[in-house]
Parts: structure tokens; sequence; C-alpha cells
């Protein structure tokens, strides 16, 4: 799953589904020309004018082809109504020529807009676009409903992820390591769950879960992993209450901004896809729990937060494609089997204590379940 | 090779024809190259040799064949003049098999029948398929065991350690290494084969690696091929024809500090693994957002065809930029780099599966730079902190060699070394 912090999904204050879910295909969709209007708008930008060829043009790609004439570096922007930015082309120093095409979906008044220096409301026009396609009627209800459903699991697992770090950390601040290593994989079952979510908030997600050995040059290696090799290889260390801390706080953090993520049924989708990805990459090859080899419950918890999504989605993927339905119960079924097969107690079996054999049976598993999933973002979108 | 119509067409006379690749592996790309101008010759076999002389050495401009057999290779005789000695061989063995030639004269079959025979004998009947052969020294080879540590030049770092690299040991490094290119990866095998067994008793192989379908152009002669994501790969390469970035970010000069790399420049070799299973699950709006170009044409995203300018600055709905912030296309383009840019001249891979059902398949990345440190370096720091594209790749193997200049119709490979 694309991990972008600035997936245009993610936090659009106010906007309706539909309208973000738009904004994402709108950037999808720039290479391939469809309803493209004949000829480019020129756009003569000045210190003190923007002229405009043509104030008016029809829905679908409009090319503007801007030409600096002034002596400051400039902008040009297309604003919808209330200032919404459709499209914007920034550092258009003196003399360059710079083109900028724009999705513009819908008829309506909109307005160009020049910025020399780079600052300040610019010099505005009117421009006008005709004809469009029929804005999609309401029979999104039940994506409305996939994504409420969702957020209720989200809000589940966020809560006890909060309430079981908490007490992760007492144990590590305490220095009870055996009872701390006891409650280490169990607590980051919520976390695991909840990966595309996290996954959205491009800081904390690495600081919670970041691996050692992805660490960037001169970045502190903090979060789960960072305990995970105290309590398992290296022993607590001096700064092992501060990084426990650390991530109290972190999580907290998470999860109060989880609260005011918007979601679309589109985001559910990629989601459940992106966590078996993650199974793939990471669980199946032991990468992500390196000192503790506890990746099976990792692995459980990817699938667990996979099969909620799906969940959530399922009344209006059973009305589109009942079959797709049909094929992903019975490989979740499959990958499930698999995974109890290795249980042990309450938990699982080590990743180092897996066979081969076992490994590449997990790795089929998860691919023949990964297939289908990749076709519910289609499905959805439809 | 064989045909459907029964008919066997020899491999001579399909290379002779421009367009007639598709019938044969590996010559897709032969038809890309076209007549060779540097030849002229009017022998068949003269359109499809690349001369091995020169100011820099062949391989690196050269119009990208289409295979390759890359060989590392360590040092294990501790006599200098040894290795001296070796290199002058594989320099007229390079000589030979470029034109076109056995290794040496009479060699599959002309020699005594109770001698093995001096070539191993698969490339007979082959042309010299375009085969060029660069040769390049490791780190290693400068450590003090041939008096050689003042020539180390300052541009031939041991490479850093990049985020989320998971290095084999088993595929990195090398004393030398020798770059096999050809159109027919036979005759690239069988270059390779023939130099290693010149070698055995002062050197062996450390790691090689295959591959084939080129993945970056260095010729505007040439399309822009896909790598194994199925992206046009290399739009933005340094071209033979950009001979200001040749001169300022390919070549090395004698004022940079060692004055016999004049005219040599550095390789970078990486083995980057692609998870292209999982790739292959990503949305096409997904794929484009990652590598920052339409799959179809190739055009950077908010651009309309291939070769157009990326702009970096422009914005979407919401002011959101077209090229995502971690795009691959924008971490990795000279106008995010300060300018820098790489000669690159990888090769896609896949060496069989990995055990658990997914193809162990990638990317050999080879790059050229006059100064790794300034150029390659921050480039990959760059991308391994943000790229986006690295939930699909790992490196697993990595390599820098110091490639020597070319060679005149009387020198040796690396004679600067012992000068």
């Amino acid at each position: 799953m694309r991990k972008s912090p600035k997936t245009p999904l993610a936090v659009l204050a106010g906007a309706a589904v539909l309208v973000t879910l738009a904004a994402c295909d709108s950037r999808g969709s720039t290479g391939n020309e469809t309803g493209t209007t004949p000829g480019p708008v020129k756009v003569e930008a000045s210190d003190t004018a923007c002229n405009v060829s043509v104030n008016t043009a029809a829905a679908g790609n409009v090319t503007f082809e801007i030409t600096n004439k002034g002596t400051k570096v400039t902008e040009f922007y297309l604003y919808a109504e209330g200032d919404r930015i459709m499209g914007e082309v920034e550092n258009i120093a003196p003399g360059l020529n710079r083109r900028l095409i724009v999705e513009v979906a819908d008829a309506g008044k909109y307005q160009t807009a020049c910025k020399p220096g780079m600052a300040g409301d610019g010099i505005r026009g009117d421009f006008t676009v005709t004809g469009g396609a029929p804005k999609q009627s309401d029979a999104n209800a039940q994506k409305a409903q996939a994504t409420k459903s969702y957020a209720d699991y989200i809000a589940n697992n966020t809560a006890a992820l909060e309430e079981e770090t908490g007490k992760f950390v007492d144990l590590v601040k305490a220095g009870k390591v055996d009872e701390a290593k006891a409650a280490y994989a169990r607590t980051r079952t919520y976390y695991e769950r909840i990966e595309p979510v996290a996954e959205k908030f491009g800081d904390l997600d690495p600081a919670i879960d970041v691996r050692e050995a992805d660490l960037e040059p001169g970045q502190e290696f903090t979060g789960f992993h960072r305990l995970e090799k105290d309590l398992y290889v290296s022993g607590l260390q001096a700064d092992s209450t501060k990084i426990a801390d650390k991530l109290l706080t972190d999580v907290k953090d998470l999860v109060a901004k989880s609260k005011t993520l918007q979601l679309t049924a589109l985001d559910l989708a990629n989601g459940a896809k992106g966590l078996l990805d993650e199974v793939a990459t990471g669980k199946i090859t032991g990468e992500e729990e390196t000192f503790s080899h506890t990746d099976l419950w990792d692995f459980q918890a990817n699938v667990d937060g996979s099969k909620g999504a799906i969940t959530a989605l399922r009344p209006l993927l059973q009305q589109r494609d009942a079959a797709l339905v049909s094929t992903l119960d019975k490989e979740f079924t499959n990958v499930q089997g698999l995974l109890d097969k290795t249980r042990v107690g309450d938990g699982f079996k080590l990743y180092n204590e897996l066979s081969q054999d076992q490994v590449k049976e997990f790795a089929s598993a998860v691919d023949a379940l990964s297939e289908p999933l990749s076709k519910v973002a289609e499905v959805v979108s439809q | 090779m064989t045909s459907t119509e029964g008919t066997r067409v020899s491999r001579r006379k399909l290379f002779g024809l421009a367009g007639a690749g598709v019938a044969l592996a590996g010559a897709g790309a032969a038809a890309g190259i076209g007549i060779d101008k540097a030849t002229g010759g009017s022998a068949e076999a003269a359109v499809t040799t690349v001369d091995f002389h020169g100011e820099h050495q062949a391989g690196i401009v050269t119009p990208a064949q289409a295979n390759l057999h890359f060989a590392a290779l360590d040092v294990t005789a501790t006599d200098p003049e040894k290795l001296r000695q070796l290199l002058k061989t594989w320099t007229d063995a390079a000589r030979r098999m470029t034109a076109g030639q056995e290794v040496v004269a009479n060699g599959a079959v002309g020699g005594g029948e109770f001698a093995p025979p001096g070539d191993t004998g698969e490339a007979l009947d082959l042309p010299a398929s375009h085969l060029t052969l660069t040769i390049g020294f490791g780190p290693s080879l400068f450590d003090g065991r041939f008096g050689l540590a003042g020539k180390r030049p300052p541009q031939l770092i041991d490479l850093p350690l990049f985020p989320k690299d998971k290095l084999d040991p088993a595929r990195g490094g090398g004393d030398l290494c020798i770059q096999a290119c050809a159109d027919d990866p036979q005759v690239a095998v069988h270059a390779v084969r023939n130099l290693v067994r010149l070698g055995f008793g002062v050197t062996e192989v450390r790691w090689s690696q295959l591959g084939f379908g080129r993945s970056s152009s260095t010729s505007r002669a040439q399309q822009t091929p896909r790598n194994l994501f199925g992206f046009k790969d290399g739009t933005n390469n340094i071209k033979s024809e950009d001979t200001d970035f040749l001169r300022d970010q390919v070549w090395a000069t004698a004022a940079d500090g060692q004055a016999w790399m004049a005219g040599g420049s550095y390789l970078v070799a990486r083995r980057i693994r692609m998870h292209i299973e999982t790739w292959d699950r990503e949305t096409l709006d997904g794929q484009q957002q990652i590598v920052g170009r339409t799959k179809g044409t190739g055009a950077p995203l908010g651009q309309t065809a291939e070769f157009d300018e990326l702009d970096l600055d422009v914005g979407g709905a919401g002011g959101e930029k077209v090229i995502p912030e971690d795009a691959h296309v924008r971490l990795a383009s000279h106008q995010a780099l300060n300018g820098v840019r790489i000669l690159r001249r990888g090769y896609n891979f896949v060496d069989g599966s990995d055990g658990v059902g997914h193809l162990e398949a990638g990317l050999f990345f080879l790059a050229f730079n006059r100064d790794t440190r300034k150029q390659y370096v921050p480039m990959q720091q760059s991308l391994s902190s943000k790229d986006a594209m690295m939930e699909y790749v790992q490196h697993t193997g990595s390599a820098h060699f110091a490639v020597p200049p070319g060679v005149s119709k009387t020198g040796y490979w690396g004679e600067g070394l012992f000068a």
C-alpha cells in the first residue's frame, strides 16, 4: 500500500466523501487525456496584469500555458468557488513558460489568478466552465455506511491500543522485563490492525513503528521496536524509560488525530490490500520483529484489520460483485486456518520456529488472498 | 530460436536485418541500436562490433545492448606483477572477443587434440553482437596488497549503508569487475567465462549477475525501455549526445585527484530486488503516483509527452503537488538534487524464484558518475529515506568500482596503475 503522508484522501476538513474521491481520481487521470479542451488557454502574466486568452472552456482537461513577462517570480492558480484550489503552478521565473493541466469535471464559475511575487490574493479573472458530467447521485449511502462502520472498528482498536500501550509502558518503566515481553506482541496487535490509518500520519508512524534497519541517518531509534530490542536483546537502557514515555505520548497523539480522519470507501479497499502487502513483505520474511520473532501476532493483526475493512464494505461488495465476496471469504478462511495451526496458548509460534515449508505455505495463501483483495478498490470506485 | 515454420534462420543473418529482432531472444533491442557507425565496415560481422579502443572504455556511452553478464572478482595472487600480466592478457583477449573473434587464435577446435580447447566455443558462429567489455577496480584493490594504496582515488569510497539496505555480502564488493554487454546473452557469457578462465590462479569470481532487457537507454536513437515495474526507465538519463553532461558529470579528469583515472569514471552497482507481486496489486493510479510518470507514455505527471521536462511546482486539487513529494522521479531529479545527474546503464534480472513462490526479480542498477560522493550518494540518501517506491524494492547487493580510461591499440587495462 502506498504510504504517502500526503495522500489526497487523508484530511480534507469538511469535505464530503464524494468530493475527496473525485480529488483522488483527478490526479490519476492527468495523463489520460479525456475530454481535453481544444488548444491551450494562454496566460500572459506580468507584474501588474494577468491576461487570459479565453475565459471559458468545456469541462474536462483544461490546459493553461503561462508565460511570465514580468520581472517577479509568479504563480498561477485556478480556483473554484470559495477559493478551493483546482490547480496551481508555482515558481514561474521571469521569461519562463509553464504548463498546467487541470481536470475540471463540473461546469460552473471559476477564477484564474496570477500572483506576481508569489504573495497575496493575486490578479483575479472570472473563468467559466461549461458542460460536464452530471454529479453522481446519492447512491453512495452504502459507502457512507461502510466508512462509518469502519470508523467504529478503528475507534475500538485505537482505544484498546492506548490502554494496552499504557500498561506495556508501565511494565517497561517498572523494569519488569518478563511481563513486558509477555505484553509486547499483544499490545502491537492493536497497532498492526489499524496500520492503514496510522500510516496517514507521516511523522507519528515512524516514531512509533520504525524498524532499526530502516532508520535514516540521524534518525533516533524510538517506538515499539526500540523497546523490543531492549527487552529481547540488549537489556533495558538508561533511556528506556524516556523512550517508553515518548511511545505513549505518540500513541495518544495518534489516537486523538485518528478521530479527525475522514476515510473514504476507497481508502478502506486500499487499506485492506495494503495490510496483506505488509504481511507479504514484512511478516512472512520475519523482518518486522527481528528481536522478538513475534511476527505471527502481527500477521494475525494485519489479517484482522484487512478483514475489518472488508466487513465494513461487505454490503456494497455483495451487491456489486457477490462472486468476489465469496472468493474473499474462502481465502480469508484459508489464511486463518494456517494461522490457527501455529497457535500456542493464546499466542503463536515464533517466526524462527517455522519451517521453510510453513513459510512457503503462508506466502502462497497470502498471495491467493491478496489477488482478489486488490480487485476490491475497482469494484468500490464504480 | 526455433521458428514455427520449422525453418532455422542463422543468427548471423537475423542480426543483419534491422527490425527482425522479435524472433530472437534478446535481439529486440538490437533493432533499436541499428547500424554501428563507429565501424562502418561492409563485412557482416563489422556492423555488430563496437570499437574496443578509445579515450574512454566502451560499454559506458555505447548504446545499451540488450544483455549483460557482470562479474566481480577478487585477486587471489599476492604478486602485483601477476595482476599486471593478467590485465595485459585480458586486454588482448578483450580486443579479440569484441571484434567477434575467438579468445585466442585457433581456439575452440584448431589446437592440439590432447589439449583442452583454448576457446570454450559457445560463441562460434555468433557475430560480435556489439559486445563491450569494461573493467573496473574496487576499493579493496587499493588496500596495500599490491602497493596501490597511494593510487586510490578519493572518489572511490566504501559506499555507506543506506536506510533500508538489506545487503547480502555474497552479492557485493570485489577487487575487480568485468561488465560484459552484448545483444546476444551467450556472447556476453562467453566473454566473461573466458576471461575468468584466463584468470584462474590470479583471480576468482566473487559474485556475478546476468541481466536482460536493458533498463536504460544511453542514446537518443534508442527507445526508452521498460523495467519490471512496467514503466519506462531512463527517460531523463544522460545520453551519449549530452556532451556537456558527460564532461561535467561522468568523465573523471586528472585534476580530480588521480591522473591515471583521467577519462575514466566511477561505477556503482546495486542489485535491487523488486517485490513485483505486491507491485502488481497496486492500482494504476497508485503506481503512477509512486513513479511520478504515467505508465503509458511515460510523461511526467502534469505533462503530456515522455520527454517533457518535469515540473515539480505544479499542483492539482487543493494545491497538492501533481508529482507527489515522495514520488520517485521528483526525488531522483536533477531539479531536486542541485543539478546532479548520473548515467544509468542497468538491466532487469530474474534469478529464478525465492523459495516462497515469488520471482527473485528486480533491477541490476549500474550507474556511472564522476564523483560518487557528490552524485550517487546524495541521490540514494534521498531515495532510500523518502521514495515511496522503497516499499516495493530492496537493495540486496552493492559494489563500487573505479573504471579506468580506455586503452590505445598497444595499451592495456589499468596500465596507469603501474606507471
